[in-house]
């Protein structure tokens, strides 16, 4: 399969009043074509960050520090902001958080979605416009040819995700990435989003990043996974290795976090005690320490590297360490991604 | 549609029924009247005046003569203004105040809008720590006192620039250079609010998520901003405008007397000291068609501007 986009040791602060907030510290992951990538972490674990630092849209004061992102061979953190904006909503783009607030509601939706069309590709007016009703036909929007004319306020919040998809997928984008899509809508209207998301990916061909707090999400769709907090990466896996066998505590804590009524059994919830790290001055060691139930003097020194679990599974934990104390389910291995 | 604008019609002139009743019956309750001095007059004198001016006919009476009178667009001789009817004093006076008015809400839409937008976008930097000092003078300085540095500071120095109004103006120079100090006295105010209008708003809008979408959909900073961000950002502004218009068009006492124009601001003053009444009452309802007139064209700005709005109203949901 061939490299799509791959991260290195990104960095990336906000410059506040207050100090520098790390909100991303050095994270690497690789995505193959086809990937489907979850993105899962509390608020504040740096996934919106990494994903708005892949855009370029981070905003002031923020902005990259250190690091690469390297997506078909060129490094995006060196190109200017015209540079990068042909990559915008051309090969790269993006679906947002809340479709309520995300469309301009001056605008009709067929304005927006020509917008588009026209600024990435060669068509004239009449073709956008063709391609425009094509697309919201494609995100499952009834009657496109009237519903272009319609103004963002009426169209309810489902279909306004769908017309935010049909922007996003309106040139063919080779990654699309999508932070949080589901979160502010109705569960019914979840479903049916994540299902038009996955039907799209084989349609147009795309890679996606999504980004979720929701592991019940990545589940049904992904199948790589990255689980991030304090702007690391924790655990970095294939789907099945993840829930079958994780191997970072925090996993296993936000596994266990999750509601499940399988056997109608009444479970209670297992929380994570304690609350994230504060980033304007992140401990020097593993972020997730303070609350770790297998806390090491190490771990509150030094950020473990990522040890090699599997060929398709990454854990940064000190447990992995052939020196650290047997905790049951957690594997010794022998070395770190670098090696 | 047509409706919708036919009932604004309506209410607006139901608006100005209740302004010119709420006006007569308040102007009556004040004590004295047109004709009452330091010096009385003797009493015959005085009815003979009353008389001729209906005065000493019932209150009510007296109402609906004038309602009358306004429907046929006739608003009364003046009392005080020897020979001049209400009609003559706005017929005269209008156009010099509406002249000067015009020019200076020009000035303050295009050049109070654009230093809104620049200040936001270079916000915390010098020239928006500049613009937004200089709109800070501009809404705490009054009028007369810009007027009065504008004569000794400027036009008594550059002696192309009129001191005062010129009414027939005999070169280009003059027509064009009496049209500064007024301008500029008269727009200070709202040309600096409609500069902090814009620029908050502007910030604001700028931090919206559809600003983000606009830029994710790899849109130029120049199409994010002023395609995406304008719109929005003029909706309040737009607002404001409209009354402001109004206000502007009928002219200022302060600055009319400054510099000598023969507008109509000054009698909205004087004829409340006169009790002049026809005046007073003529004067409100002119100022008074012309905010509705205002605030009904905002209306119409607002449906191009803000769909939510245009098929707020159409479609009634």
């Amino acid at each position: 399969m061939k490299t799509l986009l791959e991260i290195n040791n990104l960095h990336t602060s906000f410059f506040t009043h207050l100090g520098e907030v790390q909100a991303v510290r050095g994270i690497d992951f690789v995505l193959e074509e086809g990937d489907i990538l979850g993105i899962v972490g509390e608020s504040g674990s740096g996934k919106s960050v990494t994903s708005l630092s892949i855009m370029g849209l981070v905003d002031d004061p923020g902005r990259i520090t250190e690091g690469s992102i390297v997506f078909e061979g060129v490094d995006l953190t060196k190109l200017t902001n015209e540079q990068l904006a042909e990559y915008r909503g051309n090969d790269i783009s993006m679906i947002f958080q809340d479709p309520m607030t995300s469309i301009n509601p001056v605008y009709s939706i067929g304005n927006q979605l020509m917008e588009v069309i026209l600024r990435h590709t060669k068509m004239t007016k009449e073709e956008a416009k063709e391609r425009a009703i094509e697309l919201l036909k494609m995100v499952g929007i009834p009657e496109p040819e009237v519903r272009l004319k319609n103004y963002p306020h009426q169209f309810s919040g489902g279909m306004r995700q769908r017309a935010m998809i049909a922007m996003a997928i309106s040139c063919n984008p080779k990654l699309l990435i999508a932070d949080e899509p589901t979160t502010a809508l109705d569960v019914t209207i979840q479903a049916q989003i994540l299902e038009l998301m996955r039907s799209l990916k084989d349609k147009i061909n795309t890679t996606i990043i999504l980004i979720t707090h929701d592991l019940g999400v990545i589940a049904e769709v992904c199948n790589k996974v990255i689980v991030m907090y304090g702007g690391m990466i924790m655990e970095r896996s294939n789907i099945e290795s993840l829930y079958d066998n994780p191997q970072h505590p925090y996993t296993r804590g936000l596994l266990q976090s999750v509601p499940k009524n399988v056997t109608g059994k009444k479970n209670r919830l297992i929380p994570i005690e304690g609350s994230p790290p504060d980033l304007l001055s992140p401990p020097p060691g593993c972020p997730f320490s303070p609350r770790c139930p297998h806390a090491m003097e190490i771990c509150l020194k030094e950020a473990a590297p990522l040890f090699k679990i599997s060929d398709t599974q990454f854990a940064s934990c000190w447990l992995h360490h052939v020196d650290a104390p047997e905790v049951e389910g957690y594997v010794k291995v022998a070395g770190d991604e670098n090696e | 549609m047509k409706n919708y604008y036919v009932q604004r019609v309506l209410y607006a002139l139901f608006t100005l029924y209740i302004v010119i009743t709420v006006t007569f019956f308040m102007m009556h309750a004040i004590p004295g009247g047109p004709f009452t001095r330091e010096r009385h007059l003797p009493p015959e004198i005085e009815a003979i005046l009353n008389e001729k001016y209906h005065l000493d006919d019932p209150l009510f009476k007296q109402y609906i003569d004038y309602l009358g009178g306004v429907v046929t667009f006739d608003l009364g001789p003046s009392f005080k203004e020897l020979g001049l009817t209400v009609n003559d004093l706005i017929r005269e006076g209008f156009p010099s105040s509406m002249n000067v008015g015009l020019v200076s809400v020009i000035m303050i839409i295009a050049i109070g809008v654009p230093l809104g937008i620049i200040s936001a976008l270079k916000q915390n930097k010098f020239i928006d720590h500049a613009a937004m000092f200089l709109a800070t003078l501009g809404v705490t300085i009054p009028s007369f006192v810009i007027a009065t540095l504008f004569i000794t500071l400027i036009a008594a120095n550059f002696t192309f620039i009129p001191i005062s109004w010129v009414n027939d103006p005999q070169n280009v120079g003059d027509a064009i250079f009496r049209y500064i100090g007024p301008v500029i006295a008269l727009s200070g105010y709202s040309l600096s609010f409609v500069s902090r209008l814009t620029r908050s708003s502007m910030l604001e809008v700028l931090r919206q998520d559809y600003i983000r979408t606009a830029r994710a959909n790899g849109l130029s900073e120049r199409r994010v901003i002023f395609k995406h961000a304008l719109k929005n950002a003029l909706i309040p502004v737009v607002t404001y405008v409209g009354p402001m218009a109004a206000a502007i068009l009928t002219g200022s006492f302060v600055v009319e007397r400054i510099f000598v124009i023969p507008g109509i601001g000054r009698y909205f003053v004087e004829s409340v000291s006169n009790r002049d009444y026809t005046v007073i009452i003529g004067m409100t309802i002119f100022y008074a068609a012309l905010y509705i007139v205002m605030v009904l064209l905002v209306d119409v700005a607002y449906a191009f501007i803000d769909p939510r709005i245009r098929l707020g109203k159409k479609m009634g949901d």
